[in-house]
């Protein structure tokens, strides 16, 4: 903790910042909040909108594709993130060791990441997924095998693939800082010791990449979570509906079907989804602070 | 013993490079592919050799009207970043130089506010702006964007201002500094490069945003993100076109990131890893 000079605070610094805020965030969610409960239709300007209670909830739970909408919201964050995880992991550790083109490296693998979304998902979808022309149809062709419409046949798993592609580079970042804060002597005192370089992982590197590895995890789903552009760009959330994710069944409700109240009832359980995780994360960096520890 | 270990070492770095180029590999191909004509675009296996022509960023930039968007795209994240700061520095300044004991609450909170989905409020946002005449609109999308990007600005800013010696800080206020000359000549030339880094983070951020930039325009302020979504189509297998269009359109983000990677974690963790 600093000392302070003066001690009277100066909340007009501060105030219009959070009064922004206020308006721009909260006023919305309060909003959202009202129309959830109505049955608002833009569609039907006829029909006089109506107070129908927890109708669109209930009507979300019931709903023929929520199971599949839901199943495709954990199966695409899920995947993301644990791929994401792993082999931003396996980065982080070859990346920690100093080496000639180190820099370089790292440059490179952080570029998925800055790209602009809707730039990797046409790249993806016309130059590396095309059925008749993509780069991995007919290297594939070439070796004798067949031509697969990736978009189309393995739709999830190509998104999965290109949403990887662009977070692993995240993680990588945070575990990187991670490995930074663990002493150099702890390994090499390890390695006299005989460990292998599997215990040496088990038993020194992960217990301290913990902290890390759940910050990234909270963060990096919270944002998956809330994927559009790629979804958008790719599939559209097809075939069907089997790439509608939860964020995208709320734009397809809000702007296809233009039901508001149902769109706003979704979205008030995306933003409950969104502030569990953030809660969580909140407790970790705060636990933080308490013990002193900084990264 | 030690030789053994310098040539699995050298072997290690080697594979560290080759999948450092197998993971760019996609974004590298995109942008010699922009410099070819369509037809060598097509060529399987691609040519190592080819003629390299400027015609593709002609066609993309010139008939498509990737400029409208260009321009867009530098005045809301321009702008959005000017407010986000006018209204953020001050703010953290106060958070990290008079901290009370609301303080810490303020900041969760805030950081709460940025891990908002933009889904939850997309509907009223859209069914207010409509009413309100910001649909379609610069300052409509500078608001939000501004909202987006000043959590982000007041935390980087007060974590900067919390690493600054707090020494000079003390001699410049018994030398009779008043409050804007502390913050002018003291304070932002010292935290000047974390100034600069938060400025290219929210550039990053705005630059790429798509949701609301695809939900909240349609003909007079889209931006480059919006521009690029019309390659989905059949339109997106001119890869040569496509690839100009997204190389020119992802380039000075990639720039700025690469100029701040040791400040990115610090942006999206709130601060939390440094």
């Amino acid at each position: 903790m600093r000392k302070q000079i003066e001690v009277r605070s100066r909340p007009w610094m501060h105030r219009p910042a959070i009064i922004y805020m206020i308006v721009l965030t909260q006023v919305p969610v309060l909003f959202t909040l009202y129309y959830s409960v109505t049955n608002w239709n833009l569609l039907r300007p006829d029909r006089p909108r109506a107070f129908i209670g927890l109708g669109n909830y209930i009507g979300f739970f019931l709903a023929r594709d929520t199971a599949r909408i839901m199943l495709n919201t954990v199966v695409f964050s899920v995947g993301v993130v644990v791929l994401s995880l792993v082999f931003g992991m396996i980065l982080a550790l070859l990346l920690t060791r100093e080496f000639r083109g180190r820099n370089l490296a790292r440059t490179l693998l952080i570029t998925p990441f800055l790209i602009m979304p809707t730039v990797s998902a046409v790249m993806w979808k016309n130059m590396l997924f095309n059925p008749a022309f993509g780069l991995i149809s007919s290297t594939l062709a070439l070796l004798g095998g067949p031509r697969i419409d990736w978009m189309n046949q393995y739709a999830m798993a190509s998104l999965i693939t290109i949403v990887t592609w662009e977070w692993t580079p995240f993680m990588m970042l945070i575990l990187l800082s991670g490995l930074q804060g663990l002493a150099k002597e702890q390994l090499e005192a390890a390695q006299i010791d005989g460990a292998g370089p599997i215990t040496t992982f088990r038993s020194i590197i992960l217990p301290h990449l913990t902290r890390y590895i759940e910050i990234g995890v909270l963060l990096e789903t919270l944002f998956v979570l809330n994927i559009f552009g790629e979804i958008f760009t790719t599939t559209t959330g097809g075939p069907a509906n089997y790439t509608t994710t939860l964020t995208f069944n709320i734009y397809l409700e809000a702007f296809k079907r233009w039901n508001v109240g149902r769109a706003s009832a979704f979205a008030v359980i995306a933003v409950i989804f969104a502030n569990i995780i953030t809660l969580l994360f909140i407790r970790i960096i705060r636990h933080d602070s308490r013990t002193g520890e900084t990264a | 013993m030690r030789p053994h270990r310098m040539f699995w070492g050298h072997l290690l770095s080697i594979v560290t490079v080759l999948i450092a180029l197998i993971v760019f590999f996609p974004i590298l191909w995109m942008v010699l592919t922009s410099f070819k004509s369509e037809a060598d675009a097509f060529t399987y296996p691609p040519p190592l050799i080819f003629h390299p022509t400027l015609d593709q960023y002609e066609v993309a930039l010139g008939a498509s009207g990737y400029f409208h968007y260009l321009l867009n795209t530098v005045i809301v994240t321009g702008f959005s970043a000017l407010v986000a700061l006018l209204l953020g520095v001050p703010a953290a300044y106060s958070l990290a130089f008079y901290p009370t004991r609301r303080s810490d609450f303020t900041l969760m909170w805030l950081m709460s506010t940025r891990m908002l989905p933009a889904v939850g409020v997309i509907v009223p946002l859209y069914i207010i702006f409509k009413n309100l005449g910001w649909f379609d609109t610069y300052h409509g999308l500078i608001a939000l964007y501004t909202a987006m990007n000043l959590p982000l600005v007041i935390w980087m800013m007060r974590s900067f201002f919390m690493d600054l010696p707090y020494e000079t800080l003390e001699a410049a206020r018994i030398d009779g500094a008043g409050l804007l000359q502390e913050l002018r000549l003291v304070i932002l030339p010292m935290a000047l490069p974390g100034l600069v880094s938060t400025i290219l983070l929210c550039l990053i951020f705005t630059w790429n945003e798509f949701f609301l930039a695809f939900n909240l325009t349609v003909t007079k302020v889209p931006t480059l993100t919006v521009f690029i979504v019309g390659f989905k189509t059949s339109e997106g297998l001119f890869w040569a076109k496509m690839s100009a269009a997204a190389t020119v359109s992802a380039l000075p983000v990639i720039i700025a990131g690469w100029l701040s990677q040791r400040q990115i974690v610090r942006g999206l963790t709130a601060g939390a890893i440094k």
